[in-house]
């Protein structure tokens, strides 16, 4: 039996610890939610929700653009990131992230918070090029000397050929590549469905491991050393050979699909955040030069076609590229493809 | 509450049961209640095509044996480090049993993308095991390993306590009347440590029933391959902004491992009413 | 009988043997692969890896939601064991398993329960608005600290009392009833009687809830947005994952081994304050 010295010495010990404990926890908890109004009288806060692969190119946009402002209108602008898989991003900006802006992978995610009422239905047209400052497309990565030997769509079909690709049900570059490929068999076997699906079934037979993000996925092929090609965003390609140009190179595929990023300001939040002409301003800027140059420098493609080509020796500028709009949209393409029962689950259950 | 004929001689149950309730309802059940009524939105036709829609149940199948296979595999190891923890004495001892609590420290994700690279068949453990032709990385296996790891500080920690307190007085007795080690082992100790390896395996199985972060790294998520688990299938819907069908499927998860837990809360119950005699 | 004790230490290595490997195999290398993979650009990146700005706010915000969700989770773990095992009542099973209840819940379906409570679709939404009217204040409970927090206690709810149940189960309440007849009052009782049994009990479930609360990201995530601000360092090492590069690569690894050591901290102090117990205990 314990001696009754010891157990008083060792309940008092944490009886107040623990009481100490909940009585800092309550305080620093109502200090934490009291304390959230101070920041935004004294210097302007901007918070940009984003997606993943923007986080290199938004950090120097923004030193770029806090530059930049302060030298037009003399106001210091602190801008808070936020990254995350685009559809994600979008669900907690309508679920009440604080949200100025949105700069997101695809326009049906900004069209989910225009519905939630966020966001004025006009937006597409209120910054140039339907909004996208930016565009990429799908490429692919393969390991150093090609040995599989991929050269375009159809090599991916091959027996024996292991593919990299992340999920089309949680991932936007997924759904960017899975529609480049069905636009590549549209063309091959001129529209006819049920070969078409003949074909991307062959595809998504062969891929091995499907993550459930892009970055993931990446991951998968460099880190883990796991298979023949992964189907990539443009820009991670670039990244990724940069990174290790000794270890793989990219295979440009004949036809591809144009990605376009989308951007927005959350007018709701703006107008009461008092931020509106803050993010007009940066959403803008994103279409300066200096902006574009950014852009170009972190592998996407800058919308401005002089820039563009200053890059020419990045990117394959003779790609045949498909936009969203061959496919009706991105409302008719979720429908027809992506949602439960649509062709991908056909081709992939299958 | 309704109050039973016997009479409380222990004061405090009308505080301390407030207090539970409160906290219970403010912390847990109000939250979880506000999101499940996206759920009960739907038409029962429309929630019985969500939750046995085939990828949603392969799914349940792959989480389910899954989490059962990983929280068996505990209960075994989890009660030989237990009891070599608690019975033995040897060099590093305490570096072990500062060790079982790691796994929850280590965020999932660390842990998900730690285990598959050294799984996958270019990974330390995982090029070895790939020449005997077994794969680890993006498959069941995987996802098992992954299940394990997150799991076993549940058993360790719900055993240790209760083999701590257990008596030698009972061991020593049926060893000198004459039982083997063994059947000592299985006939006293066993079954006085039912209740807590129930507690463990209980535990482990519903944490592991609903693992996300460590798993989507190492599973590979094949929807052929069946190696999506729940979780993975909700956050897809949730992707899809489909609050109805991601809450649909989460509920049915929720009730499975609510039967499970239940389960084991009766049977801790009637084993402690055992104990009292009454 | 000789033999017999022959037999036994064969038993003993045997077992010793399986419980170092396993441990082995299964924790110390995953965790000295998360270390080696840190110290991969030298120990000086490494150092500058974790007093990076965003790591520092992380390491305080997850400070923070453990210091917080321990304390929580005590209070109510002593309380609701207290509940459970002293008394019998209808619908005990019931109510010790709806304390399970975060256990079994996905941590996706975690966080969302708060952002459908507290966030812009949630039904305490407009009433946080009109305090935040009345008050002047800016209260925000989701994609800022409190809704972290309260994440936090969520997922590890149960651990305090899930670890202590089934010891004060195996004890019994005769002592306490014996106790309370002779006349000492309730606290009395716990902190004679009860306590002294639950002791160890609490102790583990304390490191548990801690553990758990240190490494918690999915419910957080859902919950936390901004880093630098809300963000936890489980967050901040997926944020850094993430990024891509290589630099990051590693410096994801460094700040997974913050966490690694503070853990082994707690561990050690616990082992300590065990040791010297029992050694008190013994030297009686």
């Amino acid at each position: 039996m314990h001696s009754v010295i010891t157990k008083k010495a060792i309940l008092k010990r944490c009886a107040a610890l623990s009481l100490a404990a909940v009585l800092i926890g309550t305080l620093s908890a109502c200090g934490s939610s009291s304390s959230e109004d101070g920041a935004s009288s004294d210097s302007l806060t901007l918070t940009n929700v984003s997606y993943d692969p923007t986080r290199e190119l938004y950090q120097d946009y923004n030193a770029a653009f806090q530059a930049h402002y302060q030298e037009e209108t003399g106001q210091t602008v602190e801008i808070i990131q936020s990254h995350g898989g685009s559809g994600g991003q979008a669900r907690s900006v309508v679920e009440g992230a604080d949200a100025d802006v949105v700069t997101l992978a695809l326009a049906h995610d900004i069209t989910l918070i225009e519905q939630a009422g966020l966001i004025e239905p006009e937006w597409i047209s209120e910054f140039e090029g339907n909004s996208s400052p930016y565009t990429s497309t799908i490429v692919f990565l393969v390991r150093k000397g090609n040995p599989k030997n991929i050269t375009d769509w159809d090599s991916l079909v091959a027996d024996g050929v292991e593919i990299i690709h992340p999920d089309p049900k949680s991932s936007g570059a997924a759904c960017w590549g899975f529609l480049a490929a069905w636009y590549y068999a549209g063309q091959q076997y001129n529209g006819d469905e049920t070969q078409m699906k003949s074909f991307v079934h062959d595809l998504y037979a062969n891929v091995t491991v499907m993550d459930s993000g892009a970055r993931g996925a990446t991951t998968t092929f460099v880190e883990n050393g796991q298979g023949d090609v992964l189907v990539s965003w443009e820009n991670e390609a670039i990244q990724t050979v940069e990174e290790y140009p000794d270890e793989y190179e990219i295979i440009t595929p004949s036809v591809s699909i144009l990605a376009q990023p989308s951007v927005a300001i959350v007018d709701e939040n703006a107008d009461k955040n008092g931020t509106r002409e803050v993010a007009q301003a940066y959403l803008s800027y994103l279409y300066s030069d200096e902006g574009q140059t950014i852009i170009g420098e972190h592998g996407y493609r800058p919308s401005n076609e002089a820039i563009l080509n200053q890059f020419a020796d990045k990117y394959d500028l003779d790609i045949n590229l498909c936009t969203i709009d061959d496919f009706g949209g991105w409302d008719a393409a979720y429908d027809k493809f992506f949602y439960d029962g649509g062709v991908f689950d056909e081709i992939y259950a299958q | 509450m309704k109050f039973t004929h016997s009479k409380r001689v222990i004061p405090g149950f009308g505080l301390t049961m407030g207090v539970t309730i409160a906290m219970l309802s403010l912390l847990i059940l109000i939250p979880l209640a506000s999101v499940f009524v996206y759920a009960f939105r739907m038409s029962g036709a429309e929630f019985l095509g969500t939750v046995t829609n085939s990828a949603v149940l392969y799914a349940f199948r792959t989480s389910i044996i899954c989490a059962l296979l990983a929280a068996l595999i505990n209960c075994v190891f989890g009660t030989i480090l237990a009891w070599v923890l608690v019975r033995y004495d040897f060099p590093g001892k305490r570096f072990l049993d500062g060790l079982i609590e790691l796994p929850f420290a280590l965020p999932t994700a660390v842990a998900g993308i730690t285990l598959s690279k050294m799984y996958s068949t270019t990974g330390i453990l995982g090029k070895p095991l790939a020449g005997l032709g077994i794969e680890v990385s993006y498959t069941h296996l995987g996802l098992l390993v992954a299940l394990v790891f997150i799991g076993i500080p549940f058993v360790v920690r719900a055993i240790q306590p209760v083999l701590e307190k257990l008596d030698p007085q009972y061991e020593e007795a049926a060893y000198i009347l004459g039982a083997s080690r063994r059947k000592t082992f299985f006939r006293i100790i066993l079954s006085e440590l039912r209740p807590a390896l129930l507690t463990g395996f209980g535990l482990a199985f519903a944490r592991g029933l609903g693992e996300y972060g460590s798993v989507i790294y190492i599973s590979g998520n094949s929807a052929k391959e069946h190696t999506q688990v729940v979780s993975y299938v909700i956050m897809q819907k949730l992707n899809y902004m489909d609050y109805a069908s991601a809450t649909s499927i989460a509920l049915i998860l929720l009730i499975i491992s609510f039967l499970m837990l239940l389960f084991v809360n009766m049977v801790q119950v009637r084993q402690s009413k055992r104990t009292n005699n009454v | 009988m000789k033999k017999e004790q022959q037999g036994s230490a064969a038993t003993r290595n045997i077992l010793i043997i399986i419980a170092i490997a396993f441990v082995v195999i299964m924790l110390v290398l995953p965790l000295a692969a998360v270390i080696g993979n840190s110290l991969k650009k030298g120990f000086e990146f490494y150092m500058h890896a974790i007093t990076a700005k965003y790591v520092i706010s992380a390491l305080k915000v997850t400070l923070l939601a453990t210091v917080v969700a321990v304390g929580v989770n005590t209070f109510f773990g002593i309380i609701s064991s207290w509940v459970i095992t002293k008394f019998s009542f209808r619908g005990k099973q019931l109510l010790a398993t709806l304390i399970d209840i975060p256990f079994s819940i996905s941590p996706v379906i975690a966080g969302l329960a708060f952002i459908m409570t507290f966030g812009r679709l949630g039904w305490a939404y407009p009433i946080l608005e009109n305090i935040s009217r009345i008050t002047g204040m800016d209260i925000q409970i989701v994609f800022a600290l409190p809704g972290v927090l309260l994440a936090t206690i969520f997922v590890t709810f149960p651990f305090v009392s899930r670890e202590i149940i089934p010891v004060l189960n195996a004890e019994g309440k005769d002592e306490e009833e014996a106790a309370a007849l002779m006349g000492a009052k309730g606290f009395y009782i716990f902190r004679k009687i009860t306590f002294p049994q639950m002791k160890w009990a609490l102790v583990y479930g304390i490191i548990l809830c801690a553990a758990r609360a240190l490494g918690e990201f999915g419910a957080v995530a859902a919950l936390s947005k901004t880093r630098g601000e809300t963000f936890t360092l489980p967050l901040e090492i997926d944020a850094l994952y993430l990024s891509g590069d290589s630099d990051s690569l590693v410096a994801a690894f460094a700040v997974s081994s913050i966490l690694v050591i503070i853990a082994i901290v707690v561990l050690i102090l616990r082992n300590i304050m065990e040791y010297r117990a029992k050694l008190r205990a013994a030297e009686k």
